[in-house]
Order: structure tokens, then sequence, then C-alpha cells
């Protein structure tokens, strides 16, 4: 055995608190170490060089490259003994940087860790075996997550690119959040006119399949080969026969039902249509609120319908399909007004959200655009806009920042003087964040032309008082208190992650923050990889973003899938489980605790049972190995016998 | 037998300007059949003064208090004033959380207080100990005149990690029990509005403004009466009243009740007893209203049947005219 060892500066990122020479010439020590140097940046083409003269010149026949975490470079590395002749999984690494020269100052004592560090990485590689991967066929369509603008630019770019796309939406209708806006910063473009004709193309395209008001139940597989259940959630209308007239909804007699897709600015009708450009055009019955599923008696719509679409009668539906890519864009959800005593908590009509404020400035919003207090539907005369409701707050959970408000509350003055134009708005601010092209221009045109006026405090409460609400709050650049008797007051409700994501994202095996968004491959290099593959993201999923960023990355994820299926085959990752059929006493522990359904149960010649792993199937998680009583259930490249040498190493005084 | 028993720490508010809620308070607790027992040589909680100067010293003026309560073999206090209440509970949590705090407190008094006393507001057990059921039962009286507003002011919920106790920002117990008794609330929503505090000295002007306003909007919200549960409140409300109308020019003439007083109106203790002469702005024309609860009924019944009356001679009437 010839193990050659690399000691990688990264600049001073590891050698600024590693003595890297000592190290290197520790390693010279130890028996089966033929070479060990140290380098500024391993990562860079004479360090990659420097390793492949070096196997040839030394005859080495296992590499360890201690530097950063092998999630970095662990693949550059391979690639590098690969090319020099050896079996990439030859290579070990030791992550001296993220786990030592980053995390304490003391010289000495992080000199000896990473000498212990690399020690164990040098046991670990002598003991590595040769692996080599499979190459299995792809299947070329891709399954898209959540129909908002980023999920819809996704679909369409898969698609015209020529993939087969599954477009799976939550809600009745494709258009998420965007799709309730009035104008869209900065350009003060109608949202639903540059959104609506994407979303016919969506509902056109012959190569979309989309499955409206339906959830993903259930994913299986690995990348290139996923099995997905979706969940056609029942509508109580047969949408083949449903023509969208809306016949029915004008003759729904349960006329209080919660409008879900206005935030519940006004009610709807039990059996709805969500908007009139809403994409499938087709009728849906809330059952909470319809009187035949609430009192046993009804059935109008069912009289009424002219092609008898309804049937109370039916089920949520599980379909199968098969897909190799996926693409999460389900975006994002706001921050419940109970989270503000201070501000009423929901109690007071006339404090509402800004997106419920869009309702109310759209042109078929449930007032026809204009702008009408709740209350008393009359027209403010004077509106104060709180940003920051939730956001920034440690105190609500939410430490981050919301990313669009400040944006959308410069647009919302802005229109809001165009409505009214005898109208004064005034925003309390933290902070203006306006960082994109063209956005600081629109916010200064918000104060300067409209005269919105913005005060540079927090708020502290809002009471009613007779007709008007009273805003009180700091004026922290005059250093005074102010009040602001406001008609009404919209608050920037905090974004959070969409409902049920965490549970989505222990479907997909992805990661997730604190806050439930989704945790990307790298936050600078890999923005809508994930860290299982063939699983992207893209808008606000990840976190909050505008429009421009949402279809960016929509677009993005695209170019990813296309980017993978432009193989027909892919070579599976060989560092899987490995069942020894001599030692397996067919307990079969293992099929029971395998999260991903890899493992099988396998008849042998003479009727033995054993256990069997589906090399393409096994994610390579380990759990089985701790299961199984015999040791007969191994992980290729993480074995007991690696894993022990690695702890003997250290043991070892 | 008592059916509940608690240390009771008075402060040096409730001898002095708050006497009438230190009496009302121990009359209807004892209506309530709760025995409370006072600390023998209790001393300054430690609140305003102390913790403005030094937290430890503050800490060590509650924590000798709560040491000789520890004593006692109780270990529950009642506090009725919020000052007082904070100042415990921020010494003892402080002293819980920080082992070397505790240490340095410690030192400074004879007995070390070992965290076992849990101070809770007489609000506090009227609300959540007792409970509201309970404090029903008691009533005999009613106050038909009486629509009260009731004031928590600043720290009696407030910062909730100290407070523990009700909703921080929208607190409900002092309406609730007020309403268990049959008094009237209105909607009042300047219920945690700063008072002024001990702003009181150095600032007098600034305290008036801020008063002004509770009076007024407890006026806008159709009260005639607050409710309080704070000695200091009570003062910034009652006491500078006039100072309020001399400043602003306005007339107020709001009175000011512990609502324990009101409490006690409503079991059907005197106005004496419960400290009502001492009030600056008099309740007496407010509460002169009151009946007992069968008087109540009768007058009820009265104005029904009289209702009714009226309304049948009014349909009488229709069909005459509509006959001619
Ligand atoms: C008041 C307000 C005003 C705004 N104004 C502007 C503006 O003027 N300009 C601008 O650039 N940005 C604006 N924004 C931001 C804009 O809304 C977002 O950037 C954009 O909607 C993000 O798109 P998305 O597709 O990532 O998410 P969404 O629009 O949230 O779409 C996600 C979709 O996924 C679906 N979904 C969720 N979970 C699942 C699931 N488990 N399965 C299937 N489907 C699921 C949802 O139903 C939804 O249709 C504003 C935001 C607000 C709140
Ligand atoms: S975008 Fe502006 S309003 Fe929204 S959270 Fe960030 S700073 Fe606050
Ligand atoms: S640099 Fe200016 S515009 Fe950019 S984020 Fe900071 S404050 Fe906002």
């Amino acid at each position: 055995m010839r193990v050659g060892v690399f000691i990688c500066h990264c600049g001073s990122n590891i050698a600024g608190t590693i003595d890297v020479a000592k190290v290197a010439a520790e390693m010279r020590k130890v028996p089966g170490v033929a070479f060990a140097t140290n380098y500024m940046y391993t990562c860079s083409e004479p360090g990659q060089d420097e390793i492949k003269e070096a196997i040839k010149r030394e005859k080495l026949n296992r590499i360890v490259v201690a530097a950063c975490s092998p999630r970095m470079h662990e693949l550059t590395f391979r690639r590098t003994i690969e090319k020099a002749g050896l079996n990439r999984y030859f290579l070990e690494m030791a992550n001296i940087r993220e786990h030592i020269s980053w995390i304490g100052l003391d010289k000495e004592a992080n000199t000896n860790k990473a000498i212990e560090s690399v020690k164990m990485a040098v046991a670990k590689a002598m003991n590595n075996k040769p692996l080599y991967s499979q190459s299995f066929k792809v299947n070329k369509r891709v399954l898209v997550i959540g129909g908002g603008v980023a999920g819809m630019q996704a679909a369409l770019d898969c698609a015209d690119g020529g993939l087969e796309v599954i477009l799976v939406e939550k809600s009745p209708s494709v258009g998420g959040m965007m799709a309730r806006l009035d104008k869209t910063f900065p350009t003060i473009d109608c949202s639903i006119c540059i959104l609506g004709p994407k979303m016919v193309d969506v509902a056109q395209h012959d190569k979309i399949k989309l499955y409206a008001y339906s959830e993903v139940d259930d994913i299986k597989g690995y990348v290139g080969n996923y099995q997905i259940k979706i969940k056609k959630k029942a509508t109580y209308v047969d949408w083949v026969k449903c023509t969208g007239c809306g016949a029915c909804m004008e003759k729904c007699p349960a006329k209080n039902s919660y409008d879900h897709f206005n935030f519940g600015v006004a009610p709807t009708r039990a059996i709805n249509i969500p908007f009139p450009q809403a994409i499938p055009k087709k009728a849906k019955i809330d059952p909470n609120y319809c009187r035949q599923f609430v009192k046993g008696k009804c059935g109008v719509c069912a009289k009424i319908c002219p092609t008898g679409a309804i049937n109370y009668e039916m089920q949520d539906e599980i379909i199968t399909e098969d897909v190799g890519a996926i693409i999460v864009a389900s975006g994002y959800g706001l921050v419940d007004m109970d989270k503000f005593p201070e501000y009423g908590a929901g109690r007071y009509p006339d404090v509402i959200t800004g997106i419920q404020y869009e309702r109310l400035l759209n042109a078929s919003g449930p007032t026809e655009g204009h702008i009408l207090r709740p209350s008393d539907k009359t027209e403010p005369k004077t509106v104060v806009f709180v940003s920051c409701a939730g956001s920034r707050d440690k105190s609500c959970g939410i430490p981050y920042c919301s990313n669009f408000c400040c944006m959308y509350i410069a647009k919302q003055a802005i229109l809001t003087k165009d409505h009214i134009p005898d109208s004064q708005s005034y925003v309390f601010y933290m902070d203006i964040r306006s960082p994109g092209k063209g956005y600081d221009e629109f916010t200064r045109r918000a104060q300067e032309d409209y005269g919105a006026k913005y005060v540079r405090g927090r708020v502290s409460r809002i009471y009613p008082k007779g007709k008007k609400m009273v805003v009180v709050g700091a004026d922290t650049l005059l250093g005074t208190q102010v009040e602001v008797e406001a008609d009404l007051v919209v608050l920037a409700t905090a974004v959070t992650a969409a409902p049920g994501a965490p549970q989505l994202a222990e479907k997909l095996h992805i990661s997730y923050d604190t806050f439930g968004f989704y945790v990307e491959g790298h936050p600078k290099l890999r923005p809508v990889e994930t860290n299982t593959a063939g699983v992207y993201l893209a808008g606000c999923a990840q976190g909050p973003k505008d429009i421009p960023a949402s279809v960016g990355q929509g677009s993005a994820a695209a170019s990813k899938v296309q980017a993978l299926f432009s193989k027909d085959m892919l070579e599976s990752d060989p560092a899987v489980a490995k069942v020894n059929e001599n030692t397996c006493v067919g307990c079969l522990k293992c099929i029971m605790t395998c999260p991903f359904g890899a493992v099988k149960e396998k008849e042998l010649r003479g009727g033995r049972i054993v256990a069997n792993v589906i090399e393409t199937v096994c994610a390579g998680c380990g759990v089985c190995t701790a299961t199984c009583p015999c040791g007969a259930i191994q992980l290729s490249h993480f074995t007991d016998n690696q894993l022990l040498a690695e702890v003997n190493t250290i043991c070892q005084k | 037998m008592a059916e509940r028993e608690y240390a009771y720490y008075s402060g040096c508010s409730l001898e002095g300007t708050a006497v009438e809620y230190d009496m009302s308070m121990k009359l209807v607790l004892e209506a309530l059949d709760v025995n409370l027992k006072e600390p023998e040589d209790w001393s300054c909680c430690g609140s305003t003064p102390a913790h403005t100067v030094d937290h430890v010293l503050a800490a060590a003026l509650a924590a000798r208090n709560l040491s000789i309560i520890e004593k006692m073999g109780t270990d529950t206090v009642t506090v009725p004033c919020p000052s007082c209440l904070s100042a415990f509970k921020r010494a003892h949590l402080g002293m819980a959380g920080d082992a070397s705090f505790k240490d340095q407190v410690n030192d400074l008094i004879d007995e070390p207080y070992n965290g076992g006393v849990i101070s809770k507001s007489t609000l506090q057990i009227m609300y959540e100990d007792i409970g509201l059921e309970e404090v029903a039962k008691k009533v005999t009286h009613a106050l038909p005149d009486l629509v009260v507003a009731p004031y928590y002011g600043c720290i009696l919920t407030r910062p909730p990690e100290i407070a523990q106790f009700d909703d921080p920002e929208n607190p409900v117990s002092m309406d609730k029990i007020l309403e268990a008794v049959g008094v009237k609330v209105s909607s009042f929503v300047f219920k945690l509005e700063c008072c002024g505090a001990a702003f009181g000295v150095p600032k007098r002007d600034m305290v008036n403004r801020l008063t002004a306003k509770v009076l007024s909007m407890a006026l806008d919200s159709g009260a005639n009466c607050i409710a309080v549960a704070c000695p200091l409140c009570q003062q910034n409300l009652d006491l500078r009243q006039s100072q309020v109308n001399a400043l602003m020019g306005t007339n107020y003439n709001i009175p000011i009740l512990y609502f324990s007083q009101i409490v006690g109106l409503t079991y059907g203790l005197t106005p004496k007893e419960l400290g009502i002469d001492k009030l600056i702005v008099s309740a007496d024309d407010l509460i002169r209203s009151r009946i007992t609860v069968e008087e109540l009924a009768q007058n009820k019944a009265a104005a029904e049947a009289e209702e009714k009356a009226r309304k049948a001679k009014q349909k009488e009437d229709k069909t005459k005219t509509e006959e001619t």
C-alpha cells in the first residue's frame, strides 16, 4: 500500500490556524504513507497536476486530500485521481477547514487535531476498495411542483425544450401569488396581463400535463427514475363536463364562503371559479360551506349546471406518473395577523395585509378596483403602510427580511395616489431595501412624485378611535413620537414558507431551514440545485424573492434539468448497501428500517431467504447496517472495517 | 377552614397612598375563603429606585422578602402591587436562571433564598386559582349604573417572559372578573397605555398629558369609571385629574376604583370598609345606584312586563286604526 497525502493551505483559510508543514511531516512517519506534502491551493490546476504527477512518480495507489469539506471538492479530486489511472474511490478526504481551522484559533490544538484527522483518513484509505458505477436509463420526463410564476416558467422552458412535463398545483388554478397582484413593481405593469398569457400557454402546451387541485402524495425512486403518486383532490365537479360558464356560482345560496383567492377580503360562494382568468377555468365546491355537505340538502348547482357536471359523491383519486427529475416551486405563505396583538391581531377590519390590499386595488377584485375600506365601504383618504410586520423581528421568530415588501409598499403608495388623488399615504419603515435594477428610483418616485410620507420608525400600536385607526409610532430621525389618524392600515406581513413545506421536503428527501425554506446545494454556486440528485428549486420555496428573481430561478432550474437529460444514461453511485448472502440470516429487519424501500426479499436456490439491495434505489444512508444483527449488510465505501480502522487510529496513543 | 392559603405581601404603597387597595383586597379575599399570611419584618421590594441603579442590590431587596416567605413554608405569595410583583419575579427568575447571579444576591442577605416561592398577583389568583365561577358565587349586589373601563397598566402582563400571565398585549383577566360579578365593562383600547408611572415627580406635564389620553379614551369607550390594579396607575389617574384639567383645560371627573373595590361592592361590603371615601375623585354618586340582586331581578321583571304591555297596546292601536 502506497498512500499519498496532500495537505492544502486554502490560502490562509487553513494555513492561518494549522501548521500544515508539521501535519505533512507527521504524515510521513505513518506506516503506509509513501509521500506527503503541503500546497497553497490543492484544487487549482497546478495543485491537481501535482497529485497526478506524484501518483505516477511515487507509484501511489491511495490518495488522501486534507482540505475543505468533501461537499465542496470531493468530486474534483475523484476526477483528478481517475485521470491518473486510479479508481475514484481510492480517494479519501479529511475536512480540516470547516471541522478544524475555521472553528478554533489555537494553532497548536488545531494542528494536533488535524494530524489525528488526517491519520484517520489514511487508515480509511488503506481499506478502500475499488468500486464501479452502473449505468441506467433516464426517464426524460420532469415533475414540477407548484404552478406559481416560478413553476410555470420552469414548466414552459422544459416543455419548449421538448421534455414532457407533469405540473402539479395544489390550488384550483395555476398563477400563485402573482395572479392576485394588481400591478407589479418597478414598471407598474398589470400583473395578470403579463401572467395570463403564460397561464394559457401552460394549459395549451401539448407537452405539459397539468394536475390542478392536486398534491404529491408519495415519491419513490431516485434521479432518473422516480415514481410519483399524485392525489387529485375531489372538486365535486366533473372537470371534463364543466365548461366554466359560472351559472352554478350565481345561484349557489351559500354566499358566505371563505374566499381563499381573495384572502377573505369579501366572501364567495361555496361553488366557485376562483377568478375570471383561472386556468383551468373550472368550478369547485368547498365542502366546508356547501349546504349539501353541511346540512345534507340543497342540490341547487346540480339542478342549474347545463352539462350535469356536479357530482357530490366524488372521491379523491390517486394517479401514478413516472419522471426523471423534479423541480420544486411551491412558493411561500404569509404570517398570520394573530402574531400582532399590538396591531389588533385581526380584530380591526380596517387593518389589512398587503396581499388583501392588492385585491382591493385589483380591477377584477371584489371591489372592482375601487379602494373601499372593509368596515364601512368608504374611500380612505389617509392610508398607513407598516413595513416589516413580523419580518426582521426575533420576537415573532422571523429574523429574516421578507425581501420584496419595501418595494410593493412603494408600489401600493403610488397606486393609492393614482386611485384617490386627494389621499395621503404614510409609510413606517426600518430602512428601505431596494437594491434591484431601477428599484431605488422607484421608491424615490413614491416619495418625490407621489408624496408618500416615509417615517423611519416602528409602529408600536394601532387602536380604533371613532371611525379612524390611530397609528402610534416613533420617528427615529426626528426623535419624536408620531401619531397618524388613518382610515386604512396596511401591514406588510412577513413571508413564511408555504404551508406544508417541511412535509413536502421529507417526501423529497431535501433539506429545509428552521423556517421551512428549502436549502440550495450551495448558497452561491448551486443556487437551484439541492443536495439530492435530480431535485431542483425555483422561486420563493427557497426563500423570499420577487418575480424577476423567481422567473430567473424557474429558467435556471429548467436548464439544469435539460443538462441532466442531455445524457441517455446516468451513472449510479456505487457507495450503496450490499448484502453478504453467506452471513445473512434472513431476519429482514433491514427491510423495515430502510426509509427508501431499497431492500427486498430474495429467495436463493434451495429456498433460503435473504435480503437484497436494489442498488439504484439505495440512497446510501446506512441505516440498515446499524440494524443488521449479524453485520451482513454493509455500506460500500463505509464498511465496518473502514470505520473501525478510523476509530482504532484515534484510540491509539 | 379557609379554602386556600397564600402569603400576602402588601408592599409600601398599600400602607400609604393605596391603603384602600389593601383594605378592599383583604376583604374580598376573605369573602372568597382565602387565608392570607403576612410575612413578619418584610422590607422594600426593590422596585423602581433600586433596579434603575443596581440589579444585584435590587434583587437582594426582593430576595430578602422571598427568603422570609420561603421560611414560612408557603410556596405562593400573592402581591397586589404590580411593581412589587415584577421586582419579585425578576429576582426569582434571574436567580433561577443564573447561578452566579444567585450567589451574588444571596451573599448580600442573611438567609439565602433558594427559589421556592412563586409570586402571583392578586388578580391572577382570583382569575386562575379561585376561578370566575367562585368569584361570581359571592355576589349579592348589583351596580346598574356602572360602566367600567378596565385598565391594566404597563407591567401587570409585561414583559411576557417575566409576567407570565394573561395576554401581554390584550389582557382580559380583569374584564372577565368584573363581568363575572355582573358589572358592565366597556371595550377599552387603552388597557395598557402608559399612565406616566413614576415620572409624575420629574416630568409632571408629560404625565398629565399621558393621563389625559387614558381618561379621554375611557370616556370615548362609554365608561363612567376606570378600574385599576396598580397603586401608581390609580394615583396618576385619580390624584392628577385636577392637574390634568388645569393643564389641558378639560373637565374630567372620572372615579378611579381598584377592581377589588368594585368586586367588594358587589359582595355587599360597605363603601366605608372598602375605602371608597379615600378616593380623590368621588365615586359616591356612581355607586349610589347599588341595589341587591333580588331588587335587580324585580326591576328587570317589572321593566319586561311594562315593555310587554306597551307592545300589546301598540298592536291594539294598530288593529284599531286598520279597522277604521
Ligand atoms: C402583497 C404582495 C405584493 C407583491 N408585489 C410584487 C410586485 O409588484 N413585483 C414583484 O416582483 N413581486 C411582488 N410580490 C412577490 C411575488 O408574489 C413573488 O415573487 C412570486 O409570487 C413568487 O412566485 P413563486 O412561484 O415562487 O411562488 P407562489 O406565487 O407562491 O406560487 C407557488 C405555487 O405553488 C403552489 N403550491 C404550494 N405548495 C404546494 C404543494 N405542496 N404542492 C403543489 N403546489 C403547491 C401554490 O398553490 C402556488 O400556486 C408581491 C408579494 C406580495 C405578498
Ligand atoms: S423588504 Fe423591507 S419591509 Fe420587507 S421585511 Fe425587508 S426591510 Fe422589512
Ligand atoms: S446598499 Fe442600499 S439599497 Fe442596497 S441593500 Fe443596502 S441600503 Fe438597500
